[in-house]
């Protein structure tokens, strides 16, 4: 069964743009990306689009279909009515370079200011024996596939660029939760976190859950305990008298 | 280089006004509720069956009921309009307040930061809780460790209740305390000291046990704050109908 779709696809770069109607066969079983490829077939050879493996796991194709955060090659045709007009834009709160591509280097940026893994100074290869308890938290983590939709739906960036300084986004708070919670790790996870990736602009609405493709209990798991973990640090003195009691560190 | 000239404040089409509008009634709705109870003063005792409602428990200052103060009556009678509960609604709201969930249900729906996601938020600056006065959420252990206390104290009182037989009136008290305490268990802090700020659960197997357990309430935490608020005046309504006379109790034994 195949129709005529009407979709609004946003078309322009940094000096300006807008969205463009267009109507394109919508055949069964596919997704908006396959959309945009016959548009790219058909009526617009030049149309920007980002994308390489169409199966959910390169987290190239991340744009806002409809208003909502998502991936272009996990969103089927059939979620939508047959007489619902689409719109396709690109991620809105990184800077745009063409169509629906947009730069996402500020991603990268804030990878980088995570410092690595540390492990003991003293342990030699093959010493440590890893339990899958100890690693099971992180690997939930793992799975991301670096869409970045849960940076462009933050409100923390989202809606007030002049926080992206201070904020590193919830992809990259999971990612200093991920080393606090390796059991190997020695570096000093909790002040970083709240000193310097921003931690304390989170509160915690849960829009990264909301949109991750990967299912990840972003807020829950990672974003709340960090927060846990710097009440201890800062403002919890029964942590602290046991600390000094027992000699724990 | 600049953002992809959008001037829609969002461009979702479902309705996602709707989630934080009910949330906001909800909980204006229940507010209204527990003010009025509050500060009513009265039908919190029911003396024939040792019925106390949750929201005045314990009951400690001088114009409460003798009986109904299972603890004492510590303070002294309290001026003006001001009546018993006004000792520990502070600890009751302000576990609730700065609760993980009910954060994001008032930060949404009341302050819209954001109201829903992908639609833009009002405020042209935010901060979020790192300062002054939101840095203070960060104080939630602490009411989870008063609110805590307070929970015993209710399931005392829901013991308490059967040394005059069985109604109905006990069964909903012992529901109360089972949803307050399964909304309680469930808190995020809980789960945090329970076990979840270990880094070697391998080495604590008995806290990693407990962790896991308290995940599984966790996960549902959202549905335990709402059915336990909802339940706590349910169960307070029933206490206040069966006090003033408007009801009787339905009996099982006596
Ligand atoms: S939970 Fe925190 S990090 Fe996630 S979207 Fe909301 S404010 Fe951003
Ligand atoms: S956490 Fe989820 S939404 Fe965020 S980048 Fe990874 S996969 Fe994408
Ligand atoms: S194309 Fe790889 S995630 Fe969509
Ligand atoms: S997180 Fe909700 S009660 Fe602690």
């Amino acid at each position: 069964m195949s129709y005529q779709g009407k979709f609004r696809v946003w078309r322009g770069d940094d000096s300006g743009g807008g969205l463009e109607d267009f109507t394109v066969e919508v055949n069964e079983g596919e997704v908006v990306l396959d959309i945009i490829h016959r548009l790219q077939a058909t009526q617009a050879p030049d149309l920007a689009v980002r994308w390489n493996c169409k199966a959910g796991k390169c987290g190239s194709c991340s744009a806002e279909i409809n208003g909502r955060p998502r991936l272009l090659c996990m969103t089927r045709m059939s979620v939508f009515d047959e007489s619902e007009t689409i719109t396709v834009t690109p991620m809105r709160t990184f800077p745009i370079i063409r169509d629906l591509v947009t730069d996402v280097s500020f991603n990268y940026t804030k990878a980088r200011e995570v410092p690595s893994f540390a492990p003991p100074k003293d342990l030699a290869p093959g010493e440590y024996r890893m339990q899958q308890v100890d690693v099971e938290r992180s690997q939930e983590f793992r799975k991301c596939i670096e869409c970045f939709l849960c940076q462009n739906t933050c409100h923390v960036v989202r809606d007030h660029e002049e926080n992206k300084e201070a904020f590193s986004g919830p992809r990259f708070l999971m990612r200093v939760a991920e080393l606090e919670m390796h059991p190997l790790d020695t570096a000093d996870r909790v002040d970083q976190a709240q000193d310097d990736h921003g931690l304390g602009y989170c509160n915690i609405t849960k829009c990264c859950s909301e949109v991750c493709p990967e299912h990840i209990h972003i807020t829950d798991n990672a974003l709340i305990p960090m927060k846990e973990r710097v009440a201890d640090r800062k403002y919890d003195p029964i942590v602290w008298l046991g600390n000094k009691l027992f000699k724990r560190s | 280089m600049a953002r992809a000239e959008i001037a829609a404040r969002t461009l979702r089409t479902d309705r996602w006004w709707l989630p934080p509008l009910t949330t906001f009634v909800g909980l204006l709705l229940i507010s209204i509720y527990a003010a009025f109870r509050t500060f009513q003063g009265d039908f919190y005792w029911v003396d024939q069956y040792h019925y106390l409602t949750p929201m005045y428990s314990p009951c400690l200052t001088e114009e409460c009921i003798p009986a109904a103060s299972h603890f004492g009556r510590w303070f002294p009678a309290l001026p003006g309009f001001l009546t018993p509960p006004v000792i520990i609604i502070p600890f009751l709201l302000g576990f609730r307040i700065t609760c993980y969930y009910y954060r994001k249900a008032y930060y949404r729906a009341a302050w819209a930061s954001p109201p829903a996601c992908a639609v833009a938020e009002p405020h042209s600056k935010y901060t979020g809780e790192t300062r002054f006065p939101l840095i203070a959420q960060n104080l939630h252990r602490y009411f989870f460790y008063a609110a805590s206390l307070l929970l015993l104290i209710n399931i005392y009182d829901a013991v308490l209740a059967f040394g005059t037989g069985v109604g109905l009136g006990n069964i909903i008290l012992l529901v109360n305390v089972g949803l307050l305490a399964a909304y309680t268990l469930s808190c995020h802090s809980c789960r945090h000291i329970a076990g979840g700020r270990l880094k070697h659960f391998s080495k604590h197997p008995v806290r990693y046990w407990m962790w896991t357990q308290i995940s599984k309430l966790n996960n549902r935490h959202m549905l335990l704050a709402w059915t336990s608020l909802i339940f706590v005046c349910l169960t307070d309504l029933y206490v206040a109908l069966v006090a003033s006379g408007t009801i009787s109790d339905l009996r099982f034994i006596n």
